[in-house]
């Protein structure tokens, strides 16, 4: 007992264990090889066996080292769960199993650190939007419409909208004519491919995102946009005609705005919009991370940095107010982009939302194209878990609410209005964009839903959840070469396709019986809910 | 399904027209009430046209509540009619105890007022008079405008015209235009101000069919202008989207059917007025309406104006001779009111088109 601490670390107190099978073992190799974690190894165990080789039985012990496969018990290679070794394992011998015992908790702060992780929210996981259901449909006087058959207008703005005595017509008697500029507007699909930068994902996840746009746009006519995030985007992709799918991120680091900046004169088309982050739903009040781990050589060559962590501020140094937010679009737009691009504001939901909304709503200059706010149900590729856990606010309220704040002042439309974190969290996001659209939202914006359609294994019961380690096992959130490798572009980018024609149908489906052929912002009188609290906070119909 | 018309006529007729042209139509609730605003009057109301001529539904109390309101404000009355009504047993009709038809001179301090001074006092007095009588239901103020006149009942079409003897073609209680309804609301409560034709500074409309995005649409409305209240029914909406884009916006009439309707993208994508149909497009969003419905409405200059769903789901057609014309739901009651027109030059509007007869029963048409 001497040579063992009651403090050491056991198997036991670890969140997943692996449960193995020596008798199917081959001891192929195949599971050490495919831990990214290095959460397992090969080790000699002393067995003894009983044998009887003779004609007649004559057991006998037999004692011998036999080579088997075995999990360590340290804190730097605790098995995330993945399930890599299940997966490469020829004979089903090796699997890990959630260890309900775990004192995880209790030992991972050693040496006063925080415990970081990526991934969402592991505790907040109840969702209103499950418990609202599309109540109203037209049936005979207000006949539904042929999903399949009719034709739908399934878009959204993005962009600053005039109200309709604000706009600049002249009038001949029969006709009206624009006899100046408004503020730029695309109509795009309600679901924009959320922020995740080249370096949160592997160079190849992001192709494979930026190629489903592509795709989705050229071959499928559905105009999606795809958010670059932080860190710019490569240089071939700013000079190509593909920029327009693209929506630029100016966060908190300002990484990769250099090299934008300098492509700009070589820009064949404007890209679809300039998105300033001033805080994401996962972790507000708090800034982006991309540990060092993760800095490869082109991530530093993209951002211009050397490999170290790099920390975005949790705001944007000297812009302290919401008027100089306006002013920073303002320049992105007039300096950069002559106001030929909508610059919209993405903020983490908070208790103060609907205050920034209103403060924008009433901005005179007309500047601000979009509202977008990230709910607590967001992910990220890295932050403290404290943060991921306990920090945040749901989306769907605040969301509301800001929509009201913009009825009540007759302002609504005006700002489009668009809401992330945590949609299609069930995977069915056609369902969650459908029910927060007739709450007053124009459009979402999904993201981790994306990287799942990738391949991701993480989940919100603490599985993986590793994106911030470098060593995803799925080759998604890593710049490991030999991990990224794991990943195939193609079928990545074909599942997003695949899911987002899935999710356009679904909208139809959706929009149809109640009647709708353009998108139902506002209609909450479709929504019903089982649950009195949520129908008196969003002025829905109670039903029971 | 409601069933509505209007008749625009040359020369003065009685509203008996209206409910022969309406009676042919009935089905199912379209008996369960009359409602309609004549305007161009003619018979007792001919010396009075100037004057604005104030439509109540009342108790005693309310029309005390009335005068009394009317007199603080300064405004003279300065002829009435109070219809005598028929009280037969058996009628089908919840009638108020008082309907009062009451012509008023301008405050005289309006003596120079500007016509949209005028327009927007008119405006805030029925509003006024609709809170006071709103206030413990003392009665219902319809409209207060210059040469409109409008009735409304609960009951049997037939009945309501026994009771207000609207039969008798007598020549004294005449107009040239008359916009009508047989129905109460089903919808909502059964409410006097749900009934159609709605009525606001000169616009006068009635609507088929049904509008899902009335939420959306009453929601943003509520904030446009003062007088968008009441949201009784979804059919107000294309009143007071009528009311903004004309009164307010004063854009082309063409545009209505542009903010109520909007071309898919797609389409507008290919026009030479993209721009213009864009930004209207996602500017008046809330307003749009989806849902199949048919409009019959009628402005000030006393034009009449039908229009339809973009998918064309409820019935209408226009029809007439040289001295009438009539919009209709159905057929058959132009056909009983016009029995020798030449039928071929009927015009069923299809979606995406706007129908209006002028002052000279001359017929224009916009596709969308």
């Amino acid at each position: 007992m001497e040579t063992v601490k009651m403090q050491d670390m056991t198997v036991t107190d670890l969140p997943w264990k692996i449960e193995y099978q020596p008798d199917r073992c081959t001891m192929c190799g195949s599971c050490v090889a495919a831990c990214s974690f290095d959460a397992i190894e090969a080790a000699m165990e002393r067995r003894s066996i009983t044998v009887s080789t003779g004609y007649q039985p004559s057991p006998t012990q037999k004692h011998m080292a036999t080579p088997v496969i075995k999990q360590k018990s340290r804190l730097g290679n605790v098995c995330v769960g993945c399930g890599m070794c299940e997966k490469v394992c020829p004979n089903k011998a090796i699997r890990p199993v959630r260890n309900t015992d775990s004192r995880y908790n209790l030992l991972a702060r050693n040496g006063g650190n925080t415990i970081k992780r990526g991934g969402r929210t592991n505790l907040n996981a109840d969702r209103t939007l499950d418990r609202i259901i599309v109540g109203r449909i037209s049936q005979m006087t207000d006949p539904s419409l042929d999903s399949v058959r009719h034709t739908f207008d399934i878009l959204a703005p993005f962009g600053r909208v005039l109200p309709p005595n604000e706009l600049p017509f002249a009038s001949d008697g029969h006709s009206l004519k624009l006899t100046h500029a408004t503020p730029p507007v695309k109509w795009i699909y309600p679901v924009i491919f959320s922020d995740m930068s080249i370096g949160a994902l592997s160079t190849r996840a992001w192709e494979a995102i930026a190629l489903a746009t592509a795709y989705l746009n050229e071959k499928h006519n559905l105009p999606i946009r795809m958010c670059s995030g932080e860190g710019g985007m490569p240089v071939k992709l700013l000079e190509s005609e593909q920029l327009k799918y693209m929506i630029i991120q100016i966060a908190s680091g300002h990484f990769g705005w250099n090299r934008i900046i300098k492509a700009m004169p070589r820009m064949k088309v404007d890209p679809a919009g300039i998105l300033i982050k001033i805080g994401q739903g996962a972790k507000p009040g708090d800034g982006g991370l991309l540990p060092a781990a993760k800095v490869a050589e082109h991530v530093q060559a993209i951002r211009g940095v050397p490999k170290a962590d790099l920390m975005s501020p949790p705001n944007h140094q000297g812009l302290y107010s919401i008027e100089e937010s306006v002013q920073k679009m303002f320049m992105s737009m007039n300096a950069a982009f002559k106001f030929r691009v909508p610059v919209a504001i993405k903020c983490a939901a908070s208790a103060t939302s609907v205050s920034v909304y209103n403060n924008l709503l009433r901005d005179p200059y007309k500047i601000c194209g979009g509202f977008f706010i990230d709910g607590i149900q967001g992910g990220t590729g890295a932050a403290n878990e404290i943060s991921l856990d306990h920090t945040g606010h749901p989306v769907v309220s605040k969301a509301r609410e800001c929509y009201l704040a913009a009825v009540k002042q007759g302002r609504q439309g005006q700002i489009p209005l668009w809401a992330g974190g945590g949609i299609g969290m069930t995977g069915n996001a056609a369902a969650d964009a459908f029910k927060i659209i007739c709450l007053g939202a124009n459009g979402v914006f999904i993201g981790k839903l994306l990287i799942q359609l990738c391949g991701c294994i993480g989940n919100e019961h603490g599985r993986c959840n590793s994106c911030s380690t470098g060593k995803c096992p799925t080759g998604i959130c890593t710049q490991d070469p030999r991990l990224v490798k794991r990943l195939d572009v193609d079928k990545a980018a074909q599942n997003i396709v695949e899911y987002m024609l899935a999710l356009d149908s679904e909208m139809r489906k959706l929009m149809a019986p109640i009647g709708n052929s353009s998108l139902p912002v506002g209609r909450s009188d479709a929504l019903v809910t089982t649950d009195k609290a949520i129908a008196d906070k969003l002025g829905i119909q109670y039903v029971c | 399904m409601c069933r509505i018309g209007a008749i625009k006529s040359k020369v003065p007729f009685h509203p008996s027209k209206a409910l022969y042209l309406m009676l042919p139509q009935q089905e199912g609730h379209d008996n369960s009430g009359f409602a309609m605003t004549m305007q161009d009057l003619a018979g007792r109301f001919t010396p009075y046209k100037d004057k604005p001529l104030l439509s109540l539904a009342c108790t005693q109390k309310g029309a005390k509540l009335v005068e009394d309101y009317m007199e603080t404000n300064n405004f003279l009355p300065v002829h009435e009619w109070i219809p005598k009504v028929k009280q037969q047993p058996g009628l089908d009709i919840k009638a108020m105890p008082y309907y009062i038809f009451r012509n008023y001179d301008y405050p005289e301090h309006y003596g120079n007022a500007t016509k949209a001074a005028k327009e927007e006092l008119l405006l805030n007095t029925r509003l006024a008079l609709r809170a006071i009588l709103g206030k413990n239901e003392e009665g219902y103020a319809y409209s207060f405008w210059p040469d409109v006149l409008t009735l409304k009942e609960i009951g049997d079409p037939r009945d309501i015209a026994t009771y207000f003897h609207l039969w008798d073609d007598n020549g004294d209680m005449m107009a040239r235009n008359i916009v009508v309804q047989c129905r109460q609301n089903t919808n909502y409560d059964i409410v006097r101000y749900a009934a159609h034709p709605f009525f606001l500074q000169g616009y006068t409309l009635c609507a088929n069919g049904e509008n899902t995005f009335y939420t959306k649409n009453k929601e943003y409305q509520k904030s446009l202008h003062r007088g968008y209240i009441g949201f009784e029914s979804d059919s107000q909406n294309f009143l007071y989207t009528l009311h903004y884009v004309l009164h307010e916006l004063k854009w082309p009439i063409k545009y209505y059917k542009h903010i109520i309707t909007p071309l898919p993208f797609e389409e507008i994508k290919s026009r030479p007025d993209c721009a213009e149909l864009t930004a209207i497009r996602q500017s008046l969003g809330h307003l749009e309406i989806n849902g199949p419905n048919t409009i019959i409405a009628m402005l000030p200059d006393g034009n009449i104006m039908t229009c339809c769903d973009s998918k064309k789901l409820r019935p209408v057609v226009v029809g007439g001779d040289d001295t009438t014309m009539a919009i209709s739901s159905e057929v058959c009651g132009i056909n009983t009111i016009l029995p020798d027109r030449s039928r071929e030059n009927d015009i069923y509007p299809n979606e995406r088109e706007i129908v209006v007869i002028n002052d000279r029963l001359e017929v224009e048409r916009w596709k969308q």
